[in-house]
C-alpha cells in the first residue's frame, strides 16, 4: 500500500499533535488532580436520609482535612435538599450528593462543578468559591415531568 | 466506454424495492420527528405551550427515537443494502428474503415502541435512564428493532461472501466493503443494548426481579452509544469517498487507504463508551482516561479522511485546468446537488469534529456534560454532516430505484434546501453551543428556574433555537417535497448510481483487509482490554438495586 508523501507529513503532524494534546490531559489529570468526578462510595439508596452525612443535608464546616467545609446535597424528584445555601467566599468546600430515587444532574453554572448523581453512587467534588454572587444549581439529566423545575442556588458571600 | 458502461448498471429491480420500502419508513420518521424538534424549541422559547396535554417529554422521546434510531436505521440499511446490491451484481433470493424479515421485524419493534410512548407509558428517551421504568412492551419493541436490524445486515453479509466465494483472491468492490465493515460494527455494537434490554430491563419491567444494576445498564448502553454515532458516521463516509469522486468526475485518492480508515474505525469506536459517563460516580479515573485515550485514535482515520477528500478535489479542480493554491475550489461542481448537499454535510465536520475533541476531553466535558451545548454538537455531526449527505444521497438514489430522473428543478430545489439547513443549524446549534457554555442544560422544559438570572441569560438564546428550528423545520418540508417528487412523478428516465473508481486501479488493496478473524479478533480485544476490569470493578462494588420509578406525566 502506497502512502503519498504529502499524506505521509500530514498524519505525522497530526498523530504528533494526537499525543501532545493526550499527555496533557493526562498529566492534568493525574499529576495535576483534574480528575472528573469518581468517588467510588455506594450507599443503599433507600436509606439516604438515615445514611452519614446525608442524615444532615447543607453547609458543615470541618477541622483537619484538606478542605474547610462540606456541602452535603441530597437529590429527589424534584427537588435538592438544602433549596438555597450560603458559602463564605473564598472556602474550599467538598460537595457531596447523591439521589434517594432516579438519575439526576448536579449542575453549579456557572462553575466547573458538573456531576451525575445515581442511586447507589456518592458524588464528589472539591472546588475553591474565588467568585461573590449568586450560583443556580440545576438538574440537568432527564429525572421526569418536573425536571425542569428542580434547582437550588449557592450564593457566595463575603 | 468503461464509463458509460458502468454508468448503466441498475440495481437489480428486485432489491431496488427493498431499499425503497426503507426509505419510506426513514423519510415518514423525518416528517415526524422533525415536526417534533420543531414543537421542543417552540416549547422552549417560552412563546409557546403544547396543547391537548401533549407532553414535552413524550415529544422529546419521540423526536430521540424518530431521529436517532429509525431514520438512521432505515435509511443506512437501505443505503446499505443498494450499494452492495450495485457493487456485486444483486442479492441472492435467500438474501433478499433474510432482508424483508429483518425489515418487517424492525418495523414491528418500531411501532411497539412508538404505541408505548404515545401512550404515555415510556416518556423514557431513546437513551433509557434506569431507574425509569417504561411499558415492557417499549422495550420488547426496541429489542425486536436491534434484532431485525442484524437480519436486515446479514443479507448484506451474505451477498458479501458470495461475492468473495465467486472471486476468490480479489479484493471485494469498496462500497460493498465500507457496507460491511459498517454492518458488522453495528451488530458488535449492539449487542451491548441488546444485554441490557434483554437481560436486566425486560425482565425487571415485566416484574420478574424487583431491581435493576443502573451502572451496569447504563455501562452496557454507553457501550453501544457511542459507535451508534459512527454507524451513522461511515455511510456519509461512504458517499465522500467512493461516490463524491465519480460525482464531480475525479478519482477515488486511494482505495486501500479509504479500507484501513475504516478498518481503524471499527476498532476503535467500540470501546470508548465511558468517555459518555466521565461526569458518573462509580467508575474509576484511570480506566475513564484510557477509553479517552482510546476515543482519539479515530482523530486518525479522520484525518486520512480529510486528506483524501481534499486531495480529490484539489487533482479534479487542477486536472481541469485550475491554478494558484485554492483555484480547484472554484471549478468544483457547486451546481450539482449531488455533489453540494454533502459538500455542506463535510464542511460542517469540521467545527463538529472539533467540539468533539472537547467532548471527550477529560476535564473539559466537565463544563459542557448534559449541557445544551452538547445538543448543539450532535445536531451538527449527525443533523448536518450526516444528515446533509443522506440527502445528497437520495437525490441520485431515489430516482435510481424508482427508475425516474433528478430534473433541473428538484436538483436546484436540493441546494436551496440544504442552505436552508445550513442557516437554521447556524441558529440553533450556535445558540446552543453559547447556551451550553453560559451553563443551559439539555434534555429540559422550559423554565424560569425561580426567576434565577442566569437562567434569564439563556433565554434569549431559546429564542434563537426557536428561529433555527423553523428554519429547519421548512428545511424539512423542502426534502419531503423533493422525496415524494422522485418516488412518485419525476419524469421517467435512468439515474445513475455513482461508483468511483480508483486512481491507480492497478495498485490492488491488500488482501489482508479483508480478513475478519483478524479484524474481529483485534476490536474483540480491545473491547476486552477496555471493559473487562472495570466492569468486573462495577459488578463486584454494586449498590443495592433500584427499583422502578414512573416519575412522568401520564394520560
Amino acid at each position: 500500500m502506497h502512502l503519498h508523501k504529502l499524506e505521509k507529513i500530514w498524519l505525522t503532524f497530526g498523530i504528533g499533535a494526537l499525543i501532545v494534546f493526550l499527555s496533557v490531559i493526562g498529566v492534568s489529570a493525574f499529576y495535576l488532580g483534574n480528575k472528573p468526578p469518581s468517588c467510588l462510595t455506594t450507599i443503599n439508596p433507600e436509606k439516604v436520609d438515615t445514611t452519614k452525612p446525608f442524615n444532615k443535608p447543607g453547609l458543615h464546616k470541618v477541622e483537619g482535612k484538606d478542605w474547610d467545609y462540606e456541602l452535603v446535597f441530597v437529590a429527589s424528584a424534584f427537588f435538592y435538599d438544602p433549596g438555597a445555601v450560603k458559602v463564605p467566599l473564598g472556602a474550599k468546600v467538598k460537595v457531596i450528593a447523591t439521589t434517594k430515587d432516579v438519575i439526576h444532574g448536579f449542575e453549579v453554572a456557572g462553575t466547573n462543578i458538573n456531576m451525575m448523581l445515581e442511586p447507589g453512587y456518592v458524588s464528589e467534588y472539591t472546588t475553591t468559591f474565588d467568585k461573590a454572587g449568586e450560583f443556580l444549581i440545576v438538574c440537568n439529566e432527564y429525572c421526569g415531568a418536573g425536571h425542569h423545575l428542580m434547582s437550588s442556588k449557592i450564593e457566595v458571600v463575603k | 466506454m468503461v464509463d458509460s458502461k458502468a454508468a448503466k448498471v441498475k440495481v437489480n429491480p428486485s432489491d431496488a424495492k427493498l431499499s425503497m420500502a426503507h426509505f419510506f419508513v426513514a423519510f415518514s420518521a423525518l416528517a415526524l420527528g422533525g415536526l417534533m424538534g420543531l414543537l421542543q424549541t417552540l416549547v422552549r422559547s417560552g412563546k409557546w405551550e403544547l396543547p391537548w396535554g401533549i407532553d414535552y417529554y413524550q415529544i422529546l422521546t419521540v423526536h430521540g427515537v424518530l431521529m436517532g434510531l429509525v431514520l438512521t436505521t432505515f435509511f443506512i440499511m437501505g443505503f446499505q443494502y443498494a450499494a452492495v446490491s450495485r457493487t456485486t451484481g444483486g442479492h441472492s433470493n435467500a438474501a433478499r428474503r433474510t432482508g424483508w424479515i429483518g425489515f418487517w421485524i424492525m418495523l414491528l419493534g418500531t411501532i411497539m415502541a412508538a404505541t408505548m410512548v404515545l401512550l404515555k407509558e415510556a416518556s423514557v428517551l431513546y437513551t433509557f435512564y434506569a431507574p425509569l421504568k417504561a411499558h415492557w412492551i417499549f422495550y420488547l419493541g426496541m429489542t425486536f428493532v436491534v434484532v431485525g436490524s442484524w437480519i436486515d445486515g446479514a443479507a448484506q453479509i451474505m451477498t458479501y461472501a458470495r461475492w468473495r466465494k465467486n472471486n476468490p483472491g480479489k479484493p471485494s468492490p469498496l462500497l460493498s466493503f465500507m457496507s460491511v465493515i459498517n454492518t458488522v460494527l453495528w451488530i458488535v455494537a449492539t449487542l451491548g443494548v441488546a444485554a441490557t434490554v434483554l437481560f436486566q430491563l425486560l425482565p425487571w419491567s415485566l416484574g420478574l426481579v424487583p431491581t435493576v444494576d443502573v451502572l451496569v445498564s447504563r455501562t452496557l448502553f454507553w457501550y453501544f452509544g457511542h459507535p451508534l454515532v459512527y454507524f451513522w458516521l461511515l455511510p456519509a463516509y461512504m458517499c465522500w469517498y467512493a461516490i463524491i469522486p465519480k460525482i464531480i468526475g475525479g478519482k477515488i485518492f486511494s482505495d486501500s487507504l479509504a479500507r484501513l480508515s475504516f478498518i481503524l474505525l471499527l476498532l476503535f469506536s467500540i470501546p470508548v463508551g465511558f468517555h459518555h459517563q466521565l461526569t458518573e460516580p462509580g467508575i474509576d479515573p484511570a480506566w475513564k482516561f484510557l477509553q479517552v485515550v482510546l476515543t482519539f485514535m479515530v482523530v486518525i482515520p479522520s484525518l486520512m479522511t480529510a486528506f483524501s477528500l481534499f486531495a480529490t478535489f484539489e487533482r479534479y479542480g487542477r486536472s481541469k485546468g485550475a491554478t494558484g493554491l485554492f483555484g480547484w475550489f472554484k471549478v468544483l461542481p457547486w451546481g450539482d446537488a449531488r455533489f453540494t448537499v454533502p459538500f455542506i454535510g463535510m464542511a460542517a465536520f469540521i467545527p463538529a469534529g472539533a467540539g468533539g475533541i472537547i467532548n471527550a476531553s477529560n476535564q473539559m466535558d466537565q463544563v459542557v456534560h448534559n449541557t445544551i451545548w452538547i445538543t448543539g454538537h450532535f445536531h451538527l455531526t449527525a443533523a448536518t454532516s450526516v444528515v446533509l449527505t443522506f440527502f445528497g444521497i437520495s437525490y441520485w438514489l431515489i430516482p435510481h430505484l424508482t427508475g425516474r430522473k433528478l430534473t433541473k428543478a428538484m436538483n436546484k430545489l436540493g441546494i436551496i434546501q440544504a442552505w436552508v439547513w445550513f442557516i437554521g443549524m447556524v441558529f440553533m446549534s450556535g445558540a446552543m453551543h453559547i447556551q451550553g457554555l453560559l451553563g443551559g442544560p439539555r434534555r429540559s422544559a422550559f423554565s424560569t428556574y425561580g426567576g434565577a438570572k442566569q437562567a434569564a441569560e439563556w433565554i434569549p438564546y431559546q429564542i434563537a433555537q426557536a428561529v433555527g428550528g423553523s428554519i429547519l423545520f421548512l428545511g424539512i418540508i423542502l426534502v419531503i417535497i423533493i422525496f415524494v417528487n422522485l418516488a412518485f412523478f419525476a419524469p421517467k428516465g435512468d439515474e445513475e448510481f455513482p461508483v468511483g473508481e480508483a486512481e491507480n486501479p492497478e495498485e490492488k488493496a491488500p488482501m489482508v483487509f479483508e480478513n475478519w478473524k483478524l479484524w474481529l479478533g483485534i476490536t474483540a480485544a480491545l473491547i476486552l482490554f477496555a471493559y473487562t476490569i472495570p466492569f468486573i470493578d462495577i459488578i463486584q462494588n454494586a449498590p443495592p438495586g433500584s427499583k422502578g420509578f414512573q416519575t412522568w406525566n401520564k394520560w
